[in-house]
């Protein structure tokens, strides 16, 4: 098992069963999220933020997510320290053959740029929500139980900080670029795939990116519009 | 129809004397070369002009000149194999140069694959991953009867299309992590789909994986340039297969 872990495949598995969990994890924040979009009283979302802070099921899941990302950010600054090892001495004309943008060939620098989004978006929500408190977060009207007013403290953001608003698009993007890549690769990886699903999977991927892309962007972009 | 005739051309070729050796560029001009050469009779052509001048012709890896035996390498201008897809160096035409153009010649810049002298590199490291499990031990005898040995037609191509695999290293040089897996996914697939290959197959794929990380190739991260880049299209789903050979025996251990 030793050797599993530090072989490259060994790695790999883990960047790819991560990277799926944490897909899976974007799936269920952009679905909650979407509810800013279909209900301007903000009671809904506040409702969705509620149960994803109480239900014990979330709690249990909340640092294991933490561990999927911790794992995801370190095992890919290993992996790609060792590829860039394996070639010592770089080529003087380049790589021409795949185009310079291809999310494929900057999947570490597209996630570094990620991390540095997270790292902001986790300021502007997660330590409010959790430590230091909002005087937005006070108790929303017409609501029977005690629960933060999450809906204020997002709105607030996204209608009285445009630039907030440009590294809420911009992250939403990249986001969707990186799974464009990421979700065909982890099947590939993890050898679920063929000559068939491998076209199957790449579509799909594309899909997904562009789904989330435009989901996560979706959000800071009505505000700024409607309000 | 007759071929055009360059009249100018610029090769900017890697120079090193031996392995421990600095390298440098070195730029020579080469004139009257028919876009109907091929770019190693190019490469022949300038030798000549060298050798007349008195200096070191440039030390290239050549030998059937038909594709077929994996020798020939060469980075040209930004591409395993230079600037046309499904050939190898030695099936690249002049035609796909432009007059005064320059042409950057490098050899395959991977680890695992250390220079000798100029442009040729040492490619032995695919030999020892081959060797570390890319073999059969039943003795397969003669060619046999058609539709003797139980395997599907569509298995067969599937095994042929990989066993199309030279060994020439253009996926590793061209991979962003120098990763020889392609060439690995090759040399397990054309197994992996024959019968003949079932009775090593639990340990081939972890054995040659393990002499892979090894040998200091990096890993895969699925980009599928090595797949653009090779002359015999050999697809990156042989990879999956790869991969899921490694993982059905890792977990059966």
């Amino acid at each position: 098992m030793s050797n599993f872990l530090s072989a490259s495949i060994g790695r790999k598995v883990f960047m790819s069963l991560t990277g799926l969990f944490l897909i899976s994890f974007l799936t269920l924040h952009l679905t909650l999220n979407l509810l800013l979009i279909f209900d301007d009283s903000g009671i809904l979302f506040n409702q969705a933020a509620n149960f994803m802070a109480t239900n014990p099921m979330i709690k249990i899941m909340e640092p294991i997510l933490a561990l999927g990302f911790i794992i995801h950010i370190i095992w890919a600054g290993w992996i790609t320290l060792d590829n860039m090892r394996a070639r010592p001495q770089g080529y003087a004309s380049g790589d021409q053959l795949l185009k310079w943008w291809a999310p494929s060939k900057n999947m570490f620098i597209l996630g570094g740029m990620i991390l540095v989004f997270l790292i902001l978006h986790i300021f502007n929500f997660w330590v409010k929500l959790k430590i230091t408190g909002d005087p937005l977060l006070a108790n929303p009207t017409g609501t029977a139980t005690q629960m933060h007013n999450t809906y204020a403290l997002v709105s607030n953001l996204f209608i009285n900080f445009p630039l907030y608003d440009a590294l809420y698009v911009l992250g939403g993007i990249l986001v969707g670029l990186h799974i464009s890549h990421g979700f065909w690769s982890a099947f590939q990886t993890i050898g679920l795939s063929n000559i068939n699903w491998m076209k199957r999977l790449k579509c799909l991927a594309n899909l997904i990116g562009i789904i989330f892309a435009i989901g996560f962007s979706a959000i800071p972009i009505y505000f700024l519009l409607k309000f | 129809m007759a071929d055009k005739i360059l009249n100018k051309i610029y090769v900017k070729v890697w120079r090193q004397n031996n392995p421990t050796a600095k390298g440098r560029f070195e730029t020579y001009t080469v004139e009257n070369i028919s876009q109907g050469n091929s770019f190693l009779e190019m490469i022949d052509i300038l030798n000549d002009q060298l050798i007349q001048e008195g200096k070191d012709p440039i030390a290239f890896d050549h030998d059937c000149r038909e594709g077929i035996c994996g020798m020939c390498s060469l980075y040209i201008n930004g591409h395993a194999h230079g600037p046309d897809t499904m050939v190898t160096t030695c099936q690249l035409h002049m035609r796909k140069f432009n007059e005064g153009q320059t042409i950057t010649v490098e050899p395959w810049r991977v680890g695992a694959f250390p220079v000798i002298k100029d442009v040729m590199v040492d490619r032995t490291a695919f030999e020892k991953i081959q060797q570390a499990g890319g073999f059969v031990s039943v003795n397969t005898g003669g060619v046999p009867d058609g539709n003797t040995i139980p395997i599907s037609q569509d298995d067969a191509e599937e095994a042929m299309d990989a066993a199309a695999c030279i060994g020439c290293g253009a996926c590793a040089a061209t991979c962003k992590n120098s990763s020889a897996m392609l060439f690995l996914a090759a040399k397990v697939s054309q197994f992996a789909k024959l019968p003949q290959g079932q009775v090593e197959a639990k340990r081939r794929a972890k054995a040659m994986y393990a002499k892979m990380d090894e040998l200091g190739f990096g890993g895969c991260t699925n980009t599928g340039a090595c797949e653009l880049a090779c002359p015999k299209s050999i697809s990156i789903a042989h990879i999956a297969r790869l991969n899921r050979e490694y993982l059905k025996a890792k977990i059966a251990d």
